[in-house]
């Protein structure tokens, strides 16, 4: 079964032609994000399309898609709560957010996705955002010293379906949306 | 008399217009890009030079230095790659500035592109970085639109196409080197030099690889002259630098200040110790920079001055704790990071700060022995400069810093058999990660 339909293939393409003629390989975090937005997760299903599209092997686009963080090889929450908890988010309490989070979720400590696949929890290194600590990601957009009351909060909102605005810019639905973000492959706001 | 506090990089924070392209041309924007295309590349390599302007991604080498190293008429490709893979811990700066107004970077980067005679560049922005990433393609789009990239910039001939790409959630691909093999598609693991990026960097081209708030300020430069820059600052360390203050203080956020400002003035700024606290310890330029303390307070924070004082500017990021932080469990945490962060390419650095942090876990939670402490030099002494990219080297900033100014609270938690900060022990908490080898010191 093809991960990519018509359209995606599409926007495969053009993900392709940013890069300098002969460097389609450049494309392959976009391309593992584009089959991410389709399944959820990097699949082998979309590691083999991937490898396909950029005339690499499977094997090769694996040994990328395992070194980042983001591009996730495992089934994965319909939201991804990312938490910082190092030094800066640490000093403002993030210890006590990380622990609220998995409360809230349902998420096993050391376990990463709730049982019932709504979430996964991701202890994040530092976000660049340390002026707001202690930070939360929710599907990568950014909300601002955050409380345990308020995770709890912001899971119950995701819960009731409701996108939670965040602290600037705008929100993607779910991990879904924001990995369709990730690949440029939606129009920017 | 000179501006006590000029600004630069933050001049217009204050003018929400200046977000979009119309702003900030209406506030004089690309104005000094239409001035760069008018002079000769080897003319404008030279007024870069002459500001004195160091690179702010850490190493601080001299921006135009590093522009006249990028050879001219090899018959491949130049390359420009913009570093907006911010991930050093506290460091916050590069966001604020494309968050507010991304336009003056993108400007840097034509400059640049065109000091540099590349007709291809990419911004690496971190794929944490969502609204950043969208931000910038907004903005690189009107851009286009409005002629300032595209086949005749401005108007002038010369080409320039701007590329964004994001990475996908790894720390060391802010390391030059690890960005060019991301970028190139591969996994992000640094490359030995020689050969440098400028010679054979992407696509083993010719390469200038800056950060964000370095080419934030080119456009200034150009403006107001190379005299003028250089007049703000110190002597070796030109301009201004925008500090990233974070952890126990009032105001947490970035503050542009002359370099050589003291650490006390960036505290005063950001409104002091938080809660009237006193302050036991602080990082200058990021977790990868040896801690320092209340006794460098008045340590001017540009390169000389705080090489001097045993620490690293790096990016200026200021982590602030106070007397009631446990300085073992800070160590803790950051070497967590970096064992997370390494690439696995170095066994010192795979394996030491895997060692290291685990070492750090016992000892905060009440279960460290008197061994311990040489034990954690020895392991520093064989990560540092032992590996091939600087994280390694980072990631015992850390750990010789704090055994330095803060050896008593290491004995303290090895004699009590507990954290004295959170009262944590044996008694509490369960040891963590025990397992066999752990209880055999290496001889």
């Amino acid at each position: 079964m093809a991960v990519l339909g018509d359209d995606d293939r599409r926007v495969a393409e053009a993900i392709i032609a940013r890069y300098p003629e002969g460097r389609a390989r450049s494309a392959v975090l976009p391309l593992l994000y584009l089959v991410q937005s389709v399944e959820g997760s990097v699949t082998r299903d979309g590691l083999r399309e991937v490898a396909e599209l950029l005339g690499i092997t499977t094997a090769e686009v694996e040994a990328v898609a395992s070194f980042y963080t983001m591009l996730r090889l495992r089934p994965t929450g319909t939201h991804v709560i990312s938490v910082c908890t190092n030094l800066s988010c640490a000093l403002r309490g993030a210890a006590d957010v990380f622990e609220a989070a998995h409360e809230a979720t349902g998420v096993e400590l050391g376990e990463e996705t709730s049982a019932d696949g709504a979430f996964t929890i991701h202890e994040e290194e530092c976000l660049g955002a340390c002026d707001a600590a202690p930070v939360v990601q929710i599907d990568f957009a950014n909300h601002d010293r955050v409380t345990p009351e308020r995770v709890a909060e912001l899971v119950e909102s995701l819960r009731s379906g409701e996108v939670p605005e965040p602290s600037r810019g705008r929100a993607p639905k779910d991990f879904r949306h924001a990995s369709r973000v990730l690949a440029s492959a939606e129009e920017p706001a | 008399m000179s501006d006590p506090t000029p600004k630069i990089v933050t001049a217009n924070w204050g003018n929400p217009e200046v977000f979009g392209i119309d702003g900030y041309t209406a506030a004089g924007g690309y104005e000094a890009l239409r001035a760069a295309l008018e002079m000769t590349p080897a003319d404008l390599i030279d007024v870069v030079k002459a500001s004195g302007l160091r690179g702010r991604g850490g190493a601080g080498f001299p921006t135009g230095v590093k522009w006249s190293f990028v050879p001219q008429g090899t018959g491949k490709p130049t390359y420009v790659v913009a570093n907006f893979d911010e991930s050093e811990p506290g460091t916050f700066n590069n966001r604020e500035i494309v968050e507010r107004e991304p336009h003056r970077f993108l400007e840097g980067v034509a400059i640049a592109s065109y000091a540099v005679q590349s007709h291809h560049a990419f911004v690496y922005c971190r794929g944490e970085f969502l609204w950043p990433g969208e931000i910038l393609e907004t903005a690189i789009r009107d851009a286009y639109a409005k002629g300032v990239f595209g086949e005749s910039v401005l108007g002038s001939g010369y080409a320039l196409d701007v590329v964004l790409h994001k990475g996908a959630g790894a720390y060391i691909c802010g390391e030059e080197t690890a960005l060019l093999s991301s970028l190139e598609g591969y996994r992000g693991q640094p490359r030995l030099r020689p050969p440098f990026p400028a010679v054979e960097g992407l696509y083993a081209s010719p390469t200038l690889i800056n950060n964000v708030e370095t080419l934030a300020n080119v456009a200034s430069i150009l403006t107001n002259g190379p005299e003028w820059f250089a007049g703000i600052g110190t002597e070796k360390s030109p301009g201004t630098k925008v500090f990233s203050v974070s952890g126990k203080v009032e105001r947490p956020g970035n503050y542009e200040l002359p370099m050589g400002t003291p650490l006390r003035t960036v505290l005063e700024a950001a409104g002091g110790v938080l809660g009237g606290a006193a302050l036991k310890a602080w990082t200058p330029g990021g977790s990868s920079t040896p801690m320092l303390t209340a006794e460098h307070q008045d340590v001017g924070l540009d390169f000389e001055s705080v090489a001097a004082a045993g620490s690293l500017l790096g990016t200026g990021a200021i982590i602030v704790m106070d007397e009631s932080d446990c300085i073992v469990e800070a160590a803790r945490r950051l070497v967590q990071f970096y064992a997370h962060e390494s690439c696995g390419k170095c066994t010192p650095c795979r394996e030491g700060t895997w060692w290291v942090s685990r070492v750090l876990g016992r000892i905060e939670h009440g279960y460290g022995r008197e061994e311990d402490l040489p034990l954690l030099d020895e392991l520093g002494r064989n990560i540092l400069f032992k590996a091939f990219c600087a994280l390694a080297d980072g990631a015992v900033s850390p750990i010789e810093s704090s055994l330095k100014h803060f050896r008593h609270e290491y004995e303290a938690h090895i004699a009590e058999r507990r954290c004295p900060f959170t009262g944590k022990g044996p008694g509490t908490e369960p040891e963590p990660d025990p397992d066999p080898e752990m209880s055999e010191v290496p001889a």
